[in-house]
């Protein structure tokens, strides 16, 4: 099926440069005019919360409810934060978004920062982003320059300033209280919650922090309403589009803007591609590295939160990581409590010590020097991580083991009592993995 | 302070950055990651002497900045290559054969991961996702993405760098 596209419009309009001029062509920063014109800030948060956007950064909050948390008194100095800090492996929508078409982020951002009543808003852009710190600074410019940024944005009484804040590498830092304490010059070590950040934020503010996708979406909702957007994707939980990185074992990888909810299936064949030299597929990530595993039985399933969480994984960033029928389980676990091991911040005992924990035992089991003891080892280090941290970290970092073990048991068993690995001859390294 | 420590300073352009990062926030602390960066791209790596001139520059102590410099990963606290590279290895880059491109990368500059060629232009390392997955297998060399690696265009990208062209940045699938 071809979709009509929302976010991926322009960018995918030949000769579309992301320029502002190219931007007004197409229609650019009219939902800022409209929206200084026909709404008050409360009418306009009641109008994201009518939509029903959820957020597509990982956590899918509702971004209205989130607004709406902040505290009413009009005295209070509040911040707005632009998670640009995409590092879940397996997701590369927002460098996209920021990359081609960084005026719309701006407009989004505008509009979040009016309703919430920012006068000053921050996008944190992960310190690999070179290329799209330099395009974001380039359109902010422009944006200055044209009069909808800075003091009295379009004669109006609204001052809106954005800053770009580059990161330094630290996957951590896209946790929203991480985010925070990294932009005030610190570790960027998780805060305990509560007070969330709506009532105690950037320097001790009320602050939102929403994600690219999420604040690409709003100027589309402001010009084309809430009914336009409750009718596509999945109402009435997960309207909209949603962007979908798909990585892995398909004919063509890349970023493909869908109506959330076409099924898995649609999105891996159809929109992808399908699988890399016709083989079977054996397990699918859908939502960044955070996800569970699904296996091709869950092929079906509708890419909306509900269903996905559903069958025990969750939609999460949207990143979707194919793996073929050829593809060891036990290293694809391994690569990514690889990387947790790296990124754990190491402020609560269970995530820094699990983690490297789990990494040893599973670097055991892949070289072949693995106890049938550790299976049961590895659940109970994994429950006593989950649930048992300051932030989601802890959370993410136990599913790929979880899942892999609960899906492809055999597989963990094989290694163990045949030394070796059920898909191929072993391998044993680092990076190892696949056709090994 | 060791007493041998060299004095350092910030060039004019940088100084002017500043002057102007300081402007974006209430506290001065906040400039602390930004004007790592900028020190980063000006001395190279973020040297005792700059830890120190840094943490006066914002009011901090020297801790606060070494705090922060030892837990991103960017920074580099010890001198590295004239070219840096970063190859993915997390797991959508390893489906697609990003062992390999690390193995012709290891075997063509004589270097295992973390060191750096004895001529110093180039560093090794492998890092963590990219975010470029769908170019996969992808690594940076100073900030720039080199996408969708086999062995010839690995040999091609390092030709041309040891040629004397700069990493040029593009934007994704571009490169």
């Amino acid at each position: 099926m071809k979709y009509e596209k929302v976010l991926h419009k322009n960018l995918e309009t030949p000769g579309y440069t992301g320029s502002l001029a190219d931007y007004e062509r197409q229609g650019g920063y009219q939902a800022i005019r409209k929206a200084l014109k026909e709404y008050a800030p409360t009418q306009l948060i009641d109008l994201v919360k009518r939509s029903g956007l959820r957020g597509r950064g990982g956590a899918g909050f509702p971004a209205g409810t989130k607004w709406d948390f902040l505290p009413k008194d009009p005295a209070l100095t509040r911040y707005l934060c632009c998670n640009a800090d995409e590092s879940e492996p397996g997701t590369f929508k927002d460098r996209e978004l920021i990359e081609r078409d960084p005026h719309q982020l701006i407009e989004g951002m505008i509009l979040a920062a009016y309703a919430i009543g920012a006068k000053v808003a921050y996008i944190y852009i992960r310190g690999e982003f070179v290329y799209g710190a330099q395009v974001l600074e380039r359109a902010l410019a422009e944006a200055n320059r044209a009069g909808y940024l800075g003091k009295k944005i379009l004669k109006s009484g609204t001052d809106i300033e954005i800053y770009l804040h580059r990161g330094a590498g630290a996957y951590i830092c896209g946790e929203e209280t991480a985010l925070l304490e990294s932009i005030e010059g610190k570790r960027g070590l998780p805060r305990n919650k509560p007070p969330f950040p709506a009532i105690h934020g950037l320097y001790g503010k009320p602050t939102v922090i929403n994600n690219v996708e999420t604040l690409s979406n709003l100027p589309h909702i402001v010009n084309r309403g809430v009914e336009w957007f409750t009718s596509i994707g999945s109402p009435p939980k997960s309207p909209g589009m949603r962007i979908f990185s798909v990585s892995g074992h398909v004919n063509r990888p890349g970023n493909y803007e869908v109506p959330m909810g076409i099924t898995l299936r649609e999105l891996i064949h159809e929109q992808a591609g399908g699988v890399l030299g016709n083989k079977k597929i054996k397990a699918i990530i859908p939502g960044g590295a955070s996800a569970a595993f699904l296996t091709e039985s869950s092929l079906d399933v509708k890419m909306d939160f509900e269903s996905i969480a559903q069958v025990g994984s969750m939609l999460g960033s949207g990143g979707v990581t194919v793996m073929d029928e050829d593809t060891c389980m036990v290293s694809a676990a391994l690569n990514l409590m690889e990387f947790f091991a790296h990124e754990t911040c190491g402020k609560c005992s269970p995530c820094r010590e699990g983690s490297s924990w789990l990494v040893q035992m599973m670097r055991r089991i892949e070289h072949g020097h693995g106890r049938m003891e550790d299976l049961d080892q590895l659940v109970r280090i994994c429950n006593n991580i989950g649930g048992k941290t300051v932030c989601a970290f802890g959370d993410a970092e136990i599913a790929p083991i979880l899942s892999t073990l609960k899906h492809w048991r055999s597989e963990y068993e094989y290694h163990i009592k045949e030394k070796k690995c059920l898909v191929g001859n072993r391998g044993g390294q680092l990076l190892t993995i696949g056709k090994h | 302070m060791n007493p041998e420590t060299k004095k350092v300073e910030f060039s004019e352009k940088a100084q002017k950055e500043i002057r102007e990062l300081l402007t974006h926030y209430p506290d001065k602390r906040s400039a602390l990651l930004p004007v790592l960066n900028l020190a980063q791209a000006e001395f190279g790596y973020i040297s005792e002497e700059v830890m120190i001139m840094v943490a006066r520059l914002l009011d901090l102590t020297p801790p606060k900045v070494f705090e922060v410099l030892t837990f991103y990963t960017l920074l580099n606290d010890r001198p590295v290559g004239k070219y840096l590279i970063q190859l993915c290895r997390t797991l959508s880059c390893a489906l697609v054969g990003s062992e390999n491109v690390l193995g012709h990368l290891k075997q063509r500059l004589g270097i295992e991961v973390g060191e750096t060629t004895r001529d110093g232009l180039f560093t090794l390392r492998t890092v963590e996702c990219l975010a470029s997955c769908g170019t996969a297998p992808v690594m940076q060399i100073n900030g720039a993405f080199y996408e969708k690696l086999t062995r010839e265009k690995v040999d091609r990208i390092l030709d041309d760098l040891k040629r004397g062209d700069p990493p040029v940045l593009k934007p994704m699938g571009e490169n």
